[in-house]
């Protein structure tokens, strides 16, 4: 390739990048949306994400990228990957482990024969949210598109919202004095660009998900897989469906 | 039935004073609840475009591959085809708002390669791994692999 | 395999839940509200059940209700992430919260309810003072009259009468101050410590008692100090409705254990670990044996022998003591303890008290001395003996 054409080609990706325009030439292999509408209409999504975890291979890429892309304080998780290892009958007490949130991987523990796999976290972002339901100000909301968010500058800092969250996704910003958590990079999917761990997801066991879009591949996943959700016994409306989800898993 | 409203009388200065704190209350709702409150639900509406106005930090690599179309070309059809520049690369939506300005660090073959090819029991079967040392004697993975095109003599 | 980490952890946490979320001044919120509601309750036994044993301590439980009652808020406000932004409790409460009605029920107990029971049942005698003192007091009790000296027969007939309507009112709305604290917790299903549908009715009998032990205990010290002697019928009677209310108390809190032992659920294994292990001495020892069992265990041994005067005192005394620190540390079992087990069921963490922080025992400690300042000041303002045999 010619230097000259490169050279043009910088100069031209310097107007389209981050003109919205950018985001039209969407991922096609994320798959998540195809096309960008000229407006961002929330009535027309409805955001999920689709976990396979035979899949996660552990890498801790969504950890890092997810810190990095909103700012997450150290010691505190937006998303976290779990390493279980099930010894063989015994799947109520299942072995877990998450060194610093899996962001720099695992290491290899030499343990006799088992099962073990990596289970990715995060926010469910669920549509019958029990954090939304305790908030008393309405600073934590479900918004049309069906994300969970939060507003940093209507939060009062009770913590009631992490008391009610089944899945640990809830944590106080020690600076902000806020409650935090996955906001589904809503800046991003706003803009037809995927999440941030969906980004760097090497094996693409993570999926954004727009289960209002009749061709997100999404549907034909969640027809072809079983498939399950978080503590479904706990009816939040979970919208993270898992592939491969094993009944050890809290 | 006068005398009784005369010796209430002392009670009306309390529902006056009641009623004042009422009134104080409602105008002082009026005043500080946010004008976009309760737009869409029980929340500001505003808060939507505060978490929107967030920049952006990791490009997508639509946003690579206008430029790098040599690499997606080297990419395509080798094991590492569907994994995103940025996974590897890192954040680098600043490299593509300013890409003469803003230069990549080259990443480091000796850590990112073993992020996911080290081996580990949790990690699925199929999913190739080596325990480096054994692999490659401390040699640079780099030596025999391309990254972007990770098959040996692909 | 349990592993040994750091920050006291044991076992799995999900990553986020190391830190504990609500300190010991949350503990502080529902102890105090639970003694706000429950010297009420005891003040209305005199007032609408006409228990004339009780009288001289109705003003005495009134004043105690409202100094707890003032410092309440305090511990939630210290403990807030934004305090200044607590008003929006007032301008956008959200229906669904349990925690959003808590202003409007205080706001509710404090104005409708305890500043208007006080301010009626006290009007002669700040009418009184208000002739009858000098200087900035006269001002201070001019005000306090709202403009009117009328304390003919007739209107001390009204306030009498409302009075009375506002302590009607009064009950329920203590049971729903007290009860709607337990329903905070027992209605996050995340949370198998907490969700129980029994938690509010438990809640409300241990403020009840919590009440009762704090009139009892503060009636005797304050009547010791103005050397005045002790009323023995009244605190018999006192102590009665402490004995009662605490054996539906118990009954309340084993008939819950007794279930969750029975029902052993997912949650069970851990929590019963836990119960054995971190939580052993403050709910076991303090809260069931020290707190709960040795007080009735005294209060039955006054119903059933008859011992003399002093004996009693002493009796009542270090019963009424041991209520009020059994209570806390149920208070403390039900926050903190809900906090050290993580909601994978993996594994505990520690809470670590801290002295002289925002959130630490330092606060804590000033937070439970302040109520017994204000009351101190609210006995001087309006002295609950000034109308001792005055008032019809």
């Amino acid at each position: 390739m010619s230097m000259n054409r490169r050279e043009m080609l910088i100069e031209s990706g310097k107007l389209i990048v981050l003109t919205g325009a950018a985001a039209a030439a969407l991922d096609k292999l994320s798959g998540a949306t195809t096309e960008m509408p000229e407006k961002y209409r929330m009535a027309e999504h409805w955001w999920a994400m689709t976990i396979d975890i035979e899949k996660c291979i552990g890498c801790g890429n969504c950890v890092q990228a997810c810190a990095k892309e909103n700012g997450v304080p150290e010691g505190f998780f937006r998303t976290w990957v779990e390493r279980y290892y099930v010894k063989d009958w015994e799947a109520e007490h299942p072995e877990v482990d998450s060194p610093s949130g899996g962001a720099s991987g695992f290491p290899e523990s030499r343990r006799a024969p088992g099962k073990s796999f990596f289970v990715p976290k995060m926010c469910n972002h669920c549509a019958n949210s029990p954090c939304v339901q305790v908030c008393p100000v309405g600073a934590t909301f479900e918004t049309p598109d069906g994300v969970v968010l939060v507003d940093e500058k209507y939060c009062l800092g009770c913590r009631y919202c992490v008391q009610a969250c089944p899945y640990g996704c809830r944590y106080i910003h020690p600076v902000k004095g806020t409650v935090d958590k996955c906001s589904l990079c809503y800046h991003r999917i706003t803009q037809g660009l995927t999440t941030a761990c969906c980004e760097v997801c090497p094996t693409g066991a993570r999926k954004l998900a727009d289960l209002k879009n009749p061709k997100d591949p999404v549907h034909e996943f969640l027809r072809q897989n079983s498939v399950q959700v978080l503590k479904p016994q706990m009816a939040t409306g979970s919208k993270v469906y898992y592939k491969g989800l094993d009944g050890s898993v809290r | 039935m006068r005398n009784f409203l005369k010796n209430a009388r002392h009670l009306s200065s309390l529902v006056i004073l009641l009623g004042v704190g009422a009134v104080a209350f409602i105008a002082l709702r009026s005043l500080v609840i946010p004008a976009d409150f309760g737009k869409y639900g029980h929340y500001r509406a505003g808060a939507l475009d505060d978490i929107r106005a967030r920049p952006i930090s990791f490009a997508g690599r639509s946003a690579c591959e206008v430029c790098h179309s040599d690499v997606v070309e080297t990419k395509t059809a080798g094991k590492h085809a569907a994994v995103s520049c940025e996974a590897c690369h890192g954040p680098q939506a600043r490299h593509a708002e300013d890409p003469g300005e803003v230069k990549p660090p080259r990443p480091d073959a000796a850590v990112l390669c073993v992020r996911c090819h080290e081996a580990n029991s949790a990690k699925p079967k199929w999913f190739p791994q080596v325990v480096s040392r054994e692999h490659s004697g401390g040699e640079s993975c780099k030596t025999c692999h391309e990254p972007h095109r990770p098959k040996v003599g692909g | 395999m349990i592993q040994h980490l750091p920050h006291g952890v044991e076992g799995f946490m999900y990553p986020n839940e190391i830190e504990l979320q609500w300190s010991v001044l949350i503990v502080l919120y529902p102890y105090i509200t639970g003694l706000v509601a429950g010297a009420f309750i005891l003040a209305s036994l005199e007032r609408v059940f006409k228990v004339e044993a009780v009288k001289p301590t109705y003003r005495l439980a009134l004043l105690t209700a409202l100094a707890f009652l003032l410092v309440a808020p305090l511990p939630l406000q210290l403990h807030l992430g934004h305090p200044e932004r607590s008003i929006e409790m007032y301008l956008t409460p959200h229906r669904s919260s349990a925690m959003a009605m808590f202003g409007f029920v205080y706001l509710w107990y404090l104005m409708v309810v305890l500043l208007l029971e006080i301010w009626l049942d006290y009007r002669k005698d700040i009418v009184l003072m208000a002739q009858s003192r000098t200087g900035v007091m006269k001002w201070v009790y001019r005000a306090l009259t709202l403009g009117s000296m009328n304390i003919s027969e007739g209107a001390r007939r009204i306030d009498d009468k409302m009075g009375w309507l506002v302590t009607v009112i009064g009950i329920p709305s203590a049971f729903l101050l007290h009860g709607y604290v337990g329903f905070i917790f027992g209605s996050i299903k995340a949370n198998p410590w907490w969700s129980t549908p029994l938690m509010p009715i438990v809640f409300l009998f241990s403020a009840i008692v919590s009440g009762i032990a704090a009139v009892l205990v503060l009636y005797m010290a304050i009547t010791r100090l103005r050397r005045q002697a002790i009323d023995m019928r009244c605190v018999d009677t006192i102590a009665k409705y402490l004995f009662y209310a605490f054996l539906i108390d118990f009954s309340l809190e084993m008939l819950d254990l007794i279930h969750r032992i029975y029902e052993a659920d997912e949650s069970f294994k851990t929590l019963d670990f836990m119960v054995k292990t971190r939580l052993y001495t403050s709910q076991v020892l303090v809260q069931i044996l020290a707190g709960t069992v040795a007080p009735i265990l005294l209060l039955a041994l006054t119903q059933v022998v008859k011992l003399g005067d002093l004996a009693r005192k002493r009796v009542y005394g270090v019963a009424g003591l041991l209520t009020l620190i059994g209570i806390f540390a149920m208070r403390w079992n039900v926050v903190i303890g809900g906090q050290l087990f993580s909601k994978s069921f993996l594994g505990y963490t520690s809470y670590k008290l801290e002295f002289a922080t925002r959130e630490g025992l330092l606060p804590a400690i000033t937070l439970m001395g302040l109520p017994l300042v204000i009351l101190w000041v609210l006995l001087k303002l309006l002295p609950p003996w000034a109308g001792e045999g005055a008032k019809a």
